[in-house]
């Protein structure tokens, strides 16, 4: 039986006045890939920016409901965002490397954390765009700037940029569709790799993306959550009949 | 008329207008840098003001300038960051706020002669600073905050929100990213705007008229005590700068050469301006190059 690594129990997000999630119950169990998808403006991001609380940053929020991180409460009054966000790391849909190189990228977290150890920053920085599976295209030039990269290859990078903090939990929001469909796949590869390691929680369109990488698939609708099944359950046969209708086109 | 026609017409006409604005500032400065020119020399750029004979430099005119930007550009950039930093990056929407932008808003349309002014009545004579580099470096200060202010603050706004949150979701605090993202991120255009302000402030003259004062007494360059009053470095001395001696030769200059030396001190503002401009868009872009590429 695997540990549940992080929970959210009735979880609402108002923005102002306006109830963009209405109770969601979803729990994660450790490892593994879970895909949210769900039409355009059904909540997908502002759930995913609720489990590494990104939301703080946007004025006039509210929160209400639990969310648990091994056990202990994400919003409790003492809680420390940085270190949360340092376990709980977060890839966008716009890659968006800092204007460094493509190695200060990478350290970036580490450095600033304080390590100074140059044969072990020389070492995470190995391992973490390997992790990416990006290493072997950047591996010559790790002192240009990240900025120089394909869109694909700095995607890359931000993710071995969030590897490189040694986080427990992965959040990507729709990584993938700003990019072409080999960089895509060169993605799915990547998350592949990394499923047996971290938690792993990203948000789609891509019906075939999902059905291609994530253990577990969540959809969502109108603020809700309508279903979460094994993704296979989901797409053959899925419980709800709005999970059905949207799996098979007919809206969203 | 069809629309193409139009088009045509209406790219001719501000074809027109530009070339008009460009012919002017080139008419400006050819006769400026024709008639200053020529004036120019080793001597005329090293050697002090004569105030009754001919053959007198700008030496001492040309130091303090250099000397009061300076100071003026310390005293300022420190605050002018911070204030943006606060603006842009932390404060929130509120009434407080509001009041200090407008607050910059409307320091930095105030005439510069009205800064002069305030500066003369409260560092010279309340604060009892005199005449004085001092008093002058603080009335550029007042000149020179809101603009700095603000164009520090539009650099930091060129910086995409994504780089924002990229640093947060690392996991680094809210100082860690401004300070190691966004800043070292903005840091070619914060340049490219400190040094144009500094070319504002070097060509400022009716703020520090009554504040750095109209006299420039003969320095000693061999002494570099600050606490010399012949000293370059001495900060409480009266220090007439290029633009007021500019002005000052034009209207009460009795040396029979006024004229040339007018002109000469006037195409080396000009100059200094230019190479201000020019090495801001040199820096700024070999920065951001560094920055952003191999
Ligand atoms: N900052 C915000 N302020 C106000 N409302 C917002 C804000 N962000 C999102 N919303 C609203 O909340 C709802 C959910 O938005 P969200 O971005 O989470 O949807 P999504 O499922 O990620 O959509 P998409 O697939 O288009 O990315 C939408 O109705 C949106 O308009
Ligand atoms: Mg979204």
């Amino acid at each position: 039986m695997k540990e549940e690594i992080l929970t959210t129990q009735d979880l609402h997000l108002y923005y102002g006045d306006k109830e963009a999630l209405k109770g969601i119950n979803l729990n994660f169990d450790e490892k593994g890939i879970t895909a949210l998808i769900g039409p355009s403006g059904c909540g997908k991001s502002t759930y995913l920016r609720t489990l590494n609380r990104m939301n703080d940053l946007i004025p006039n929020v509210t929160i209400t409901g639990t969310i648990k991180f091994k056990g202990s409460d994400l919003y409790a009054p003492n809680a420390d965002t940085v270190q949360i966000r340092k376990e709980i790391g977060m890839v966008f849909q716009q890659p968006n490397p800092f204007p460094f190189s493509i190695y200060d990228n990478v350290i970036y977290g580490l450095r600033i954390a304080g390590e100074k150890d140059k044969e072990k920053l020389d070492a995470v920085v190995e391992k973490s765009l390997r992790q990416a599976a990006v290493w072997d295209e950047v591996k010559d030039h790790l002192h240009e700037s990240a900025l120089a990269l394909s869109g694909g290859q700095q995607q890359r990078v931000c993710i071995a940029r969030v590897l490189a903090v040694s986080p427990e939990i992965i959040l990507l929001d729709e990584p993938t569709s700003a990019l072409d469909p080999v960089s895509s796949s060169q993605i799915e590869a990547t998350l592949l790799n990394l499923r047996h390691d971290y938690t792993i929680i990203i948000v789609t369109h891509n019906l075939q993306q999902a059905s291609r990488i994530a253990d577990r698939t969540a959809f969502f609708m109108n603020g809700e959550l309508i279903e979460v099944d094994q993704t296979k359950n989901i797409f053959m046969n899925p419980a709800n009949k709005q999970t059905e209708d949207y799996i098979s086109g007919r809206f969203g | 008329m069809n629309s193409k026609t139009q088009n045509k017409v209406a790219i001719g006409g501000l074809y027109g207008i530009a070339g008009f604005v460009v012919l002017i500032l080139l008419a400006l400065l050819g006769f400026i840098l024709v008639s200053g020119v020529p004036q120019l020399s080793w001597h005329f750029l090293t050697a002090p003001g004569k105030a009754f004979l001919k053959g007198g430099g700008v030496g001492v005119q040309l130091f303090n300038s250099f000397y009061l930007l300076i100071l003026a550009m310390l005293i300022s950039f420190p605050i002018a960051l911070g204030a943006a930093i606060y603006l842009y990056e932390y404060a929130k929407d509120n009434w407080l706020t509001t009041t200090i932008r407008t607050a910059i808003e409307i320091l930095s349309s105030l005439p510069s002669v009205v800064v002069g002014l305030f500066g003369f009545l409260f560092f010279v004579v309340k604060l009892h600073l005199g005449f004085s580099i001092l008093s002058g470096a603080f009335a550029l200060t007042f000149f020179n905050l809101p603009l700095l202010t603000r164009s520090i603050e539009d650099s930091l706004r060129t910086i995409s929100d994504v780089q924002r949150e990229g640093g947060l979701a690392l996991g680094l605090s809210r100082w860690e990213t401004v300070s190691r993202v966004i800043l070292p991120a903005a840091v070619p255009s914060i340049l490219t705007g400190v040094i144009l302000s500094a070319g504002r402030v070097f060509g400022e003259a009716a703020a520090l008229i009554y504040t750095a004062g109209q006299s420039a007494p003969a320095l000693n360059f061999a002494d570099w005590n600050p606490f010399n009053i012949s000293s370059p470095l001495n900060p409480m001395r009266p220090a007439e700068t290029l633009a007021v001696h500019i002005w000052k030769i034009n209207s009460e200059g009795i040396m029979p050469d006024a004229k040339a030396i007018s002109s000469g001190s006037s195409a080396v503002l000009v100059i200094a301006i230019l190479l201000f401009n020019f090495a801001a868009r040199y820096l700024g872009k070999r920065l951001y190059k560094r920055l952003t590429s191999a």
